[in-house]
């Protein structure tokens, strides 16, 4: 099997890893590169446990073919604390209680990253949206959504 | 957080500690791992040279297997081994043998057939995937495809296909006596004689898959020690050792099993068959192998909550009392018993549901079908009863002419009450729900309903077993070995040969105070003799039994 070697940006470093043909960007992330976050739940798009954020955008990493990384700028949910300083984020979902099992949690992360980077003081509504491609089997959907809107909030006073 | 109101004077039989954590935000110990996906799930262990498992299943719902020829796939690109029942040290089990409860009825992977769809018949294990994938395809499978059933009622009649030979009659034999659960309590038809309605009802619910977000699979290594490593989803990370063990006949000192980080369970990471499946690969091919489903796996040959089927007959009073309730109860257990033969247990044991009812009679059946195995999920067992109970309450209440809450109001058990399985009934708090229900919805209660307290009314009368019981030896099962229920082969119909096994410890009875003395006294503790073989234990599987 021919490899490719693939150069991206991952969580803001330079990176590089061989891809198999036809490798997924979430195997290609997991296996080659060593990101576990991103999470296999259905490897048909159904789930969201496996968003990746690809220059600013969500995208499901499980249908995604790694080539398609090549010269572009990933974000996993690995890469959200700055050091040993948590993201906004990371902190409400500790604080709100928004994790059971902590499978969906590296997918609702990112898909919530998304949404305020674009939409600083997005409505419930708006979170429920930017969510809705994330499946939460332990239903702690409202313990989600409200630690979204906590760190837009703080968001908004910081 | 302030919606949980305590309302703990309906407990007080319940410990008096102070609550310090429940009704308050707390932070799990696991969350900084969740929120920074470093959480360690069995599939986050990296394997250098890790092998792929998948496995050839079963086309058809019933099929006996004439030749299974591996040969093709066994030369398929990037193909290590092919794994086949021949593989497999001890390749009959049942779950629950590690309670000593059940004979061994499912195969790891099915040599003389299958009795579901999708069940497994080789594992295929490749450098990748999907080497994997293109491998078991060619996996060559001469069918015989016989009859089956897919219903509960049409499995137990005469002439129906054997789903299981270890059970001919396709149910689970209790106790080495009856092909059923019997519940008994009062004289249910002399009641039925006296009642003013008669409300009968059939409820049916569908399986249920558990659907964790994290597909069910374990990775094993060989470890530099003799040993081998699993790393896995389990939800019972001893129960998956014990069997593991058992199945590949090694000592469970010689497995390292790495689990407690599940992406979700709900009942369906109990049934220990990706473990085994892993560590065999690990053995015979010296590599790491995992062995996960896929999602469509997990959907379609992942054991669900079992559907239930359930006919209940109420002898209700024109004042709205229930006087007396039958049941009969049918849980698919699909193909094999796995632990539907346990959710009857729990299901029998919490019947007539939270009601003073004076007269109960309950039959339930764990049924063989040829579908996919049942399993446990939240409240398995209770929950399908409850639905038919509370379904047959609303029915019930209209009979009478009665508000359904009244009617729940009047009929729930108050402290002090005899629940049919003959224990006495504690800290109930159903009459006070009830009124908080009526309150938020908006029904008006009668004077008389809003009056009841759980704590008011109880006992006496309601509190003393029934005069009369009416027993019988309906479903009494011949020729299943009664002296030791669980012990293996000991069904007469046992026609699959087990590889041999270490002596199994004997278990004894506690003893039993001599027929002369008048009253029962303590039993006396055991002699330090060769007889004793450990404390004595109570499980609601077995009773009394000495370890």
């Amino acid at each position: 099997m021919a490899k490719k070697p693939v150069t991206f940006t991952l969580n803001g470093r330079e990176s590089a890893a061989f891809a198999e043909e036809g490798q997924n960007l979430l195997d290609f992330l997991r296996r080659s590169v060593g990101d576990l976050s991103p999470k296999y739940g259905c490897g048909q798009g159904g789930c969201g446990g496996c968003t990746v954020l690809i220059d600013g955008e969500p995208h499901l990493s499980c249908l995604t073919l790694a080539e398609a990384a090549a010269g572009r700028k990933v974000e996993t949910a690995s890469g959200l604390a700055t050091g040993p300083v948590l993201h906004r984020l990371q902190e409400a979902f500790m604080e709100r209680f928004a994790a059971q099992c902590g499978f969906c949690t590296p997918g609702m992360l990112v898909s919530a990253k998304a949404l305020l980077d674009r939409n600083p003081r997005p409505t419930r509504e708006e979170v429920i949206e930017a969510l809705s491609g994330n499946l939460c089997r332990c239903t702690g959907y409202e313990p989600i959504i409200e630690a979204v809107l906590d760190a837009a909030g703080e968001r908004a006073r910081a | 957080m302030s919606m949980i109101e305590f309302r703990k004077e309906f407990f007080r039989d319940e410990r008096d500690d102070n609550l310090n954590e429940i009704g308050k935000p707390t932070r799990r110990q696991d969350i900084l791992g969740h929120v920074t996906g470093r959480s360690p799930f069995y599939d986050d262990h990296l394997f250098e040279g890790l092998l792929h498992i998948r496995c050839a299943r079963s086309p058809h719902h019933h099929a006996r297997i004439r030749r299974i020829d591996v040969s093709e796939a066994e030369r398929s690109e990037g193909v290590v081994r092919v794994l086949t029942g021949k593989d497999v040290p001890r390749n009959l089990n049942t779950l629950l043998s590690l309670l000593d409860f059940g004979l061994d009825d499912e195969p790891l992977l099915a040599e003389t057939k299958c009795a579901y769809k999708g069940e497994p018949v080789a594992a295929v294990i490749a450098t990748s995937e999907a080497a994997a994938r293109a491998a078991v395809k060619k996996v060559r499978v001469d069918w015989d495809v016989l009859p089956h059933v897919l219903d509960v009622e049409e499995a137990i009649r005469p002439g129906a296909p054997t789903v299981c030979e270890v059970y001919p009659g396709n149910k689970f034999v209790y106790h080495g006596k009856y092909d059923h659960q019997k519940l008994r309590y009062g004289d249910v038809e002399a009641a039925f004689r006296q009642a003013d309605h008669i409300v009968e009802g059939r409820y049916q619910m569908s399986p249920i898959e558990q659907a964790p977000m994290e597909t069910c699979g374990a990775i094993a290594a060989p470890e530099v020690n003799d040993r081998y490593v699993c790393y896995t989803g389990t939800q019972a990370l001893f129960f998956s050792l014990g069997t593991a063990a058992k199945v590949l006949s090694m000592p469970s000192s010689r497995l390292h099993f790495v689990g407690g980080t599940v992406g979700g369970g709900f009942g369906g990471k109990v049934d220990s068959i990706h473990e085994p499946i892993a560590i065999l690969g690990a053995m015979l091919t010296g590599k790491p192998c995992k062995f996960a489903w896929d999602r469509e796996e997990e959907m379609q040959v992942g054991a669900p909550r079992g559907a239930e089927r359930w006919y209940l007959k109420d002898g209700v009073m024109k004042d709205g009392r229930i006087i007396a309730r039958q049941f009969t109860g049918y849980f698919d257990s699909g193909a094999y018993t796995r632990l539907s033969s346990y959710a009857i247990i729990k299901g029998v044991g919490h019947l007539p549901g939270p009601y003073t009812i004076p007269n109960v009679s309950a039959n339930v059946y764990c049924v063989y079908t040829n579908r996919t195995p049942a399993t446990a999920m939240r409240g398995f067992g209770i929950t399908g009863v409850d639905f038919a109970i509370e379904a047959h309450m609303d029915k019930g209440a209209e009979a009478v002419g009665m508000n359904p809450i009244e009617f729940r109001i009047l009929n729930a058990y108050r402290d002090g009450d005899m629940k049919a399985h003959r224990r006495e009934a504690k800290n109930c708090a159903l009459v006070e729900c009830c009124q908080v229900v009526a309150e938020k919805a908006g029904v008006r209660l009668s004077g008389e309903a809003a009056a009841a307290a759980s704590t008011k009314g109880g006992g006496g009368e309601r509190g003393r077993l029934p005069a009369h019981t009416v027993t019988d030896q309906d479903g009494r099962v011949e020729g299943i070995d009664t002296g030791g229920y669980a012990r293996k082969g000991g069904g007469a119909s046992v026609s699959v040969p087990t590889p041999p096994r270490p002596a199994a410890p004997q278990y004894q009875s506690a003893p039993t105070p001599a027929p002369q003395q008048a009253a029962p006294t303590p039993a006396p503790p055991p002699a330090p003799d060769a007889a004793r073989k450990g404390a004595l234990r109570f499980s609601s599987l077995s009773g009394f039994r000495r370890r």
